[in-house]
């Protein structure tokens, strides 16, 4: 603080609160909803206020079969599917962008700045911009409704190989050194020093790499045909049209909220290796 | 960049490059040469056989009004996002800045929306202006306003950026308060021993010595808007009405997926690529001259 304002002081509280009321309002708005009966929501004006029906709507909502006349999965099988997706990308971008940069980094081998420029250029080119053609290269594989084919395509990443990069390069080289002495191999000094220097850096990548691997929506919705592959994000907006013939707001709205929870958790409750690998990941 | 020690087994580094690269071959390379080469062809009614045309789906698209109205959408979309997202960041980040006590608590109620998918962003906000359920088209009504974004191409746009912005605010406070933490402490206490107030020592101060934080978030959001907003435009308006909402990368969707025109959808997608790729060159650059001044 550099000055005493009082007046300033009780300005900067009262803005900050109703930035975050301004925030915060469509969620509450979801939230009420999940905690009424399907007949209120349907009711002009919606409730503003909660009622009492959370636990009851979130019981029919993970254990029903889906929302009727959605085509959709089960809620339960859709969370495991994005759990499934989220992880295996995160975990899986991790494990190649380690492996590579480790490549890149201590090994002297022909085509090195080739692979590392190819490795750069998936930076430029996001799903959204290739999306037939990697749709097809997908289907010739035969990995449309599989784990393999929501996530193997997204696991590429340019980003992280930078990052695992800075981080190698400030390794001081007489680590290796004195490694070789003591007779360590190339994976041995990888397992044994490399991932262990990097255990915060890998932490806060994966955090960031969850919320990715969870929030995907254009990839899973070309590729899965199969509703038991559904993910749950991609299915909301079946179930808003849905709504238009079965107005089950008081599900919809459960469905999202549980939509949103995990990546909204991780962050909350990680927030300082959320903030470190959102910074990082950008430099 | 290479270790002044290093190790020399190729077939061990080979190994350890190979997933990434084989990935990055069969998923990344092979489909935008697949795309470019497709942007060239022109597939029959019946998809039976295809006809090299050279630019001719790329002049076709520069001819078409509805590509350049897309682009005019897009641009106007994309600048409003931006704009309205970073402002609104800037202005809590400036206070935020300030707290001491509670600093940690407010920061943490004002990052979560980045957790929220771009299509989740969309359907809370389709709940609350729904045209005869939503809590806000309630008080419109109230007020006089004929809220009915399904109709209204203006209403639809404005609902969409809306969304898109709310999103985004998260990421820009972050980057913009770690912009404000970085100056200097003893610059700011010396403009206030100096008799300048709070405000104007944000515009001659805070605000200038921001400024690479600001291009960088400028180039960051435009980059989202263009291309991560995908899910909103599909849950919101999907488009409509009548394209009112239709952006760049939603029409490549439409017109390969849904309208099944293969060569034009990939002479959009070229397009697109290129849009990208002058966009990370450009932030690249940038980064570059951070590094050089420091």
């Amino acid at each position: 603080m550099i000055e005493n304002r009082p007046i300033l002081d009780f300005i900067t509280h009262i803005v900050l609160i109703v930035g975050i009321v301004i925030i915060a309002f469509p969620i509450w708005v979801m939230f009420v909803g999940a905690t009424h009966e399907g007949v209120r929501m349907v009711q002009v004006p919606l409730p503003l206020l909660p009622g009492d029906q959370f636990f009851i709507n979130l019981k029919t909502t993970l254990l029903g079969s889906g929302l009727e006349g959605t085509k959709t999965a089960p809620v339960w099988l859709m969370l495991l599917n994005s759990l499934a997706m989220a992880l295996s990308i995160a975990i899986g971008k991790i494990i190649i962008s380690l492996l590579s940069a480790f490549a890149i980094v201590y090994f002297r081998f022909p085509f090195r700045m080739a692979c590392f420029w190819m490795i750069f250029i998936t930076l430029m080119l996001p799903v959204e911009v290739r999306i037939l053609p990697t749709f097809e290269v997908v289907a010739n594989l035969g990995l449309l409704n599989s784990y393999a084919g929501l996530s193997i395509p997204l696991i590429a990443s340019a980003t992280a190989t930078f990052m695992f990069r800075q981080v190698f390069m400030t390794i001081p080289d007489e680590l290796l050194e004195s490694a070789r002495l003591d007779g360590a191999g190339p994976m041995k000094f990888f397992k044994d020093f490399l991932v262990p220097l990097s255990r915060t850096n890998i932490a806060a990548l994966f955090v960031i790499l969850f919320i990715y691997g969870w929030n995907q929506y254009l990839w899973p919705l070309l590729i899965t045909t199969d509703r038991s592959m559904y993910t749950i994000v991609m299915s909301i907006k079946r179930m808003i049209q849905a709504a238009e013939q079965t107005p089950d707001w008081h599900i919809i709205m459960m469905t999202s909220l549980l939509a949103m929870l995990p990546p909204i958790l991780v962050v909350m409750t990680m927030q300082k290796l959320f903030i470190k690998g959102l910074i990082e990941s950008e430099k | 960049m290479l270790k002044s020690i290093h190790f020399n087994s190729q077939a061990l580094a080979y190994l350890l490059v190979a997933p990434q690269v084989i990935i990055t071959l069969v998923f990344f390379i092979w489909p935008a040469g697949q795309a470019l080469y497709q942007s060239f062809l022109i597939e029959d009614a019946f998809g039976l056989g295809s006809e090299f045309v050279w630019f001719e789906n790329f002049i076709y698209l520069f001819e078409d009004d509805y590509y350049g109205e897309s682009f005019g959408r897009t641009a106007l979309f994309s600048f409003l996002v931006a704009v309205i997202s970073m402002s609104f960041a800037l202005f809590l980040a400036g206070f935020a800045e300030r707290v001491v006590r509670g600093g940690l608590f407010y920061k943490t109620l004002l990052i979560w929306p980045y957790a929220v998918a771009p299509v989740l962003a969309g359907a809370l906000w389709v709940i609350m202006f729904d045209p005869s359920l939503g809590i806000i088209t309630y008080f419109l009504k109230y007020f006089g306003i004929d809220w009915n974004y399904k109709l209204n191409g203006n209403q639809a746009m404005t609902l969409v950026v809306m969304a898109a912005a709310w999103k985004q605010v998260a990421y820009n406070f972050l980057f913009f308060l770690a912009g404000i933490h970085a100056i200097p402490k003893s610059m700011i206490e010396a403009a206030a021993i100096d008799g300048s107030g709070p405000v104007r020592r944000f515009w001659t101060i805070i605000f200038p010595l921001i400024s690479p934080v600001t291009f960088f978030l400028l180039v960051i959001n435009t980059v989202y808007a263009f291309f991560d907003t995908f899910g909103i435009i599909h849950v919101m308006t999907q488009g409509g009405p009548a394209k009112a909402t239709e952006i760049l990368v939603y029409k490549v969707y439409n017109d390969g997926f849904i309208g099944l025109d293969l060569g034009g959808s990939a002479a959009q997608s070229v397009i697109l690529m290129f849009i990208v790729i002058s966009l990370t060159v450009i932030q690249f650059r940038y980064i570059e001259k951070k590094v050089e001044y420091k």
